[in-house]
């Protein structure tokens, strides 16, 4: 695969200067290969440490073909007074007659962090107008993220989409009030939302049978159990499914590592019960086991090629076995330069459950809304 | 779409936890694939399966069963399978993903007519309910020869293997849909004789292609088209389907069928339906099929004296195509010498009703032509008057023609009129171009995919019903009877070139047929 690169760069510069270098640049790389085009998708706005930014580019890199067509990388120093910027397009592939190649916009801008409180001033040249902008921003600089979406004398912000991952945030609370307070004026798309996406969609299975549907309304027990540092992910999992079965769920209570609460649903009590465990490589969940008061089992662990799906059923008659079964519910991991990609893709994307999970997991922190 | 019948499609009101989540559920589902060591089961079939299974969108519980006629154990048959995919999967797989698949996937070896398969069948379904512990949907899939398809239908019928209780059967059945309308017809009653039409999922795969269900996105998510969409703005209609290659190691198949049967009859017409129906009540799969039906039945059947100046055929005869040699159609392995079979079919058409009537729908397919492509071009027609006047302002004064491609570069393109730069009011035509890999993220799925997740979740909008099947017929055939009674040989055309000449006389007026 080769790969075409046309370049520019400046210090000292002006987001104006910058914005006439990208317009050019498309115009030389149209000329020197037809067939190239400019993909119109997503502006992501990223703000980095400076320092770390090789290792944001590394992650950008490794999520494949769910690229932003417009990357605008803010890399900021502390003492930094002026503006350097590079802006780089690249198309890629080996392109037959007849087909085509999408260019990926890349700028890098080197900011200093007096410039974060006005980003969007900086910004606002840099993005292609109409499309949707998402903002993430991995070392934190909450200024430079409400700069970018909160629009400057009352106009309109310049991101709609915040990427998040809660689970990088040192303190769960904090992380899901600022989730929480992010959400009411921007979409937000929580990459420890989206870890849970393959258990919603299990369990939703799990459960759709019309014979099943109806024990969703006995459950009596849930438990997760995840990764150290996801806990996050565990508290947005049983969020969700608070909110979509209309439990009301009380503070959890610390009992060692263990998290435990009730959350009261129609017909009563649901135990709830969340649990760390060590030996994950990637974050987020491990397993998710529900029990309903029929006396039905269903558990959901991590497994080669998948889930491992086991469901047991009490016997039916007094003398018969229990039922219990254990399969394989298939999918690939997607790992997590994998699921950066999917968080980008999301950014185009609305899920109306969110924020009511999110509600119900500021709940179960106790957390007042 | 909401039901409560196993395996329809569902909605929040029914399982809350269905809301917001981009794949639904699909009801947990055995699939019996006959043919299953066929091309297509290899190329395509298995394929689509594992990359469902990837992205995790198989129903939670899942059985795949083969049967066909070659000497297979189990283990030779999930070891072929594992093979084609990874032979023919659009993405490298993930080995682990690829054994579960097919660990527990069984063969079922014998004729189509003989009833030890069927009872085999039975079995090896039986075992998968057993395993899951609860009653599988079946889908079975008609991945055969179509002289198949009844005997496989009456054995099903036979064995009961064609309702159960508290679960959902279906059968989908592969093209093509019968040779002529009345084996259409009969293959219609064989069918129905033994399912519902409920039950009934009609492959074309052409509408599984995600640039084909962009016709109805286009059409009707977009104010600005609909008013222009009929006779007072649209001058003509030019659908094209043509191929650079040849026919490949396919001279059986083709030889019998022809480019009328191939592709005319099928995804051309599934095309005209779709960009002349009126407006769905709703995108279900009764209100689409019900307007798309009705485009077909406004279409008259030729009759045998309009035949010649409505439709053209021809072969390819030897030519260049990206710069080698190549041989004509007579000249390929396995093509009789006085074969009469077009390689190359053009047809002009009309749609007689309110929104159409006058405008001419062109139509044509072949081998061996310039270039691959699969288009749609609705040309409107020209200003009535043109400002600007001098000779050297006019020339670049052209109808505008929207272009909806579905291969190779998908997309929808506009030429418009606009000003050469300069002092002059010189007009040129350019386009305005989407196309959908620099617009969207998501890597579009093969229609194989769409079509087998559609049909286990009982979905059919994507597929084509019994009287879809007939109208289309019902235009083809009678071309096709008369073009058995003509003089050959067929007119030619060089490999790699446009076509045959005698294309350009179904043209009216100043009509062009785009360069392919």
């Amino acid at each position: 695969m080769s790969t075409t690169d046309a370049v520019w760069s400046e210090q000292d510069t002006t987001p104006s200067a910058i914005e006439a270098a990208l317009r050019r640049l498309v115009v030389e790389c149209h000329a020197a290969t037809e067939q190239c085009v400019p993909a119109r998708t997503l502006n992501l706005v990223c703000v980095v440490d400076r320092e770390w930014s090789g290792e944001i580019a590394n992650r950008l890199r490794r999520v494949g073909r769910y690229h932003a067509s417009r990357t605008v990388v803010c890399a900021v120093e502390p003492h930094r007074r002026t503006i350097d910027a590079q802006a780089t397009i690249s198309v890629g592939g080996d392109t037959r007659a007849g087909e085509f190649a999408a260019m990926r916009e890349l700028v890098v801008v080197r900011v200093g962090e007096h410039h974060l409180h006005d980003l969007d001033t900086i910004v606002d040249p840099l993005v292609v107008t109409d499309l949707r902008t998402a903002v993430w921003s991995p070392h934190g600089h909450p200024e430079a993220v409400d700069a970018l979406t909160t629009g400057r004398a009352g106009g309109t912000p310049i991101a709609q989409v915040v990427l998040t991952d809660a689970v990088d945030e040192p303190e769960v609370g904090a992380a899901l009030a600022r989730a929480c307070e992010l959400a009411e004026r921007s979409e937000v798309v929580d990459l420890a939302w989206l870890r849970c996406t393959p258990w919603r969609e299990r369990l939703a299975a799990a459960y759709d049978p019309p014979a099943r549907r109806s024990e969703l309304h006995t459950l009596s027990k849930v438990s997760v159990r995840y990764r150290r540092d996801s806990l996050v992910s565990g508290l947005l999992l049983v969020g969700w499914l608070c909110s979509r079965l209309r439990w009301r769920p009380d503070q959890l209570t610390r009992h060692g590592e263990l998290l435990r609460g009730r959350a009261r649903a129609r017909r009563g009590e649901v135990e709830l019960r969340l649990e760390p465990v060590d030996e994950m490589s990637t974050p987020g969940l491990a397993g998710v086991e529900t029990r309903s008061d029929r006396g039905t089992m269903l558990a959901l662990e991590r497994g080669e090629g998948g889930l491992t799906a086991r469901r047991r059923e009490p016997a039916k008659r007094r003398g018969d076995d229990v039922f219990e079964h254990v399969w394989t519910v298939l999918g690939a991991s997607r790992g997590e330069p994998g699921i950066l990609g999917e968080g980008i893709r999301h950014a185009l994307m609305v899920d109306p459950t969110f924020k009511p999970a999110l509600m119900a997991a500021r709940r179960l922190l106790g957390q007042r809304q | 779409m909401t039901t409560t019948t196993a395996g329809q499609t569902t909605g929040p009101e029914d399982n809350p936890l269905v809301e917001g989540l981009e794949r639904l559920p699909v009801h947990p589902t055995a699939l019996v694939i006959f043919g299953a060591t066929g091309d297509l089961a290899r190329r395509k079939l298995l394929p689509a399966l594992y990359n469902l299974a990837h992205e995790g969108a198989l129903p939670e519980r899942f059985g795949l069963v083969g049967s066909a006629r070659s000497e297979m154990t189990d283990d030779a048959f999930k070891q072929m399978a594992i093979q084609s995919v990874r032979e023919f999967s659009r993405r490298a797989p993930d080995e682990k993903v690829l054994a579960k698949l097919f660990a527990d996937t069984r063969y079922v070896i014998g004729s189509f007519d003989d009833h030890e398969v069927y009872e085999g069948l039975t079995d090896a379904l039986d075992e998968l309910d057993k395993t899951a512990g609860l009653s599988l949907n079946r889908c079975f899939y008609l991945s055969t020869a179509p002289r198949f398809f009844p005997v496989i239908v009456d054995c099903l019928g036979r064995h009961d293997l064609a309702d159960r209780e508290h679960a959902e059967v279906r059968v989908i059945i592969e093209k093509p849909f019968g040779r002529s309308l009345e084996e259409a017809r009969k293959l219609n009653a064989r069918v129905l004789s033994v399912f519902d039409e409920l039950q009934v999922f009609r492959i074309d795969h052409y509408l599984g292609k995600e640039t084909v269900q962009n016709v109805l996105a286009l059409r009707f998510a977009n104010n600005m088209f609909e008013p222009l969409w009929n006779r007072n703005y649209i001058d003509h209609v030019q659908i094209t389907a043509s191929e650079d290659i040849g026919i490949g190691s396919r001279a059986g198949y083709y030889d019998s069928a022809g480019a009328l049967r191939d592709l005319v009859q099928n995804h051309m017409l599934q095309l005209v339906s779709l960009l002349c129906m009126e407006p769905p009540v709703a995108f279900e799969a009764d209100a689409v099929r019900d307007e798309k039906a009705k485009v077909l039945r406004a279409i008259s059947a030729p009759r045998p004296e309009e035949v010649a100046q409505m439709a053209v055929r021809a072969q390819y005869a030897a030519g260049t195509v990206a710069g080698a040699d190549v041989p004509g159609y007579h000249e390929e392995e396995g093509v009789p010498e006085d074969s009469q079979t077009e390689t190359f079919a053009a047809l002009r058409l009309e749609v007689h009703n309110w929104r159409w009537a006058g405008v001419p729908m062109y139509l044509r397919t072949g081998k061996r032509l310039a270039r691959k492509v699969t288009e749609i071009a609705v040309t409107l027609k020209p200003v009535p008057h043109v400002a600007f006047q001098a000779p050297q302002m006019s020339t670049g004064v052209r109808p505008n023609v929207l272009v909806l491609t579905m291969q190779p570069n998908e997309g929808v393109s506009l030429s418009i009129g606009a000003k050469i730069p300069g002092s002059r009011m010189a007009i040129r035509t350019v386009n305005m171009e989407f196309l959908y890999g620099t617009a969207f993220l998501s890597q579009s799925p093969e229609a194989y995919e769409r079509l087998i997740i559609d049909a286990m979740r009982g979905d059919a909008t994507l597929f084509t019903r019994n009287d879809e099947v007939e109208a289309q017929w019902r235009i083809c055939d009678p071309i096709l009877k008369t073009w058995e009674t003509m003089p050959w040989p067929l007119p030619e055309y060089p490999a790699g070139s446009q076509g045959p000449a005698e294309a350009r006389n179904l043209l009216i007026g100043d009509s062009r047929w785009r360069m392919i």
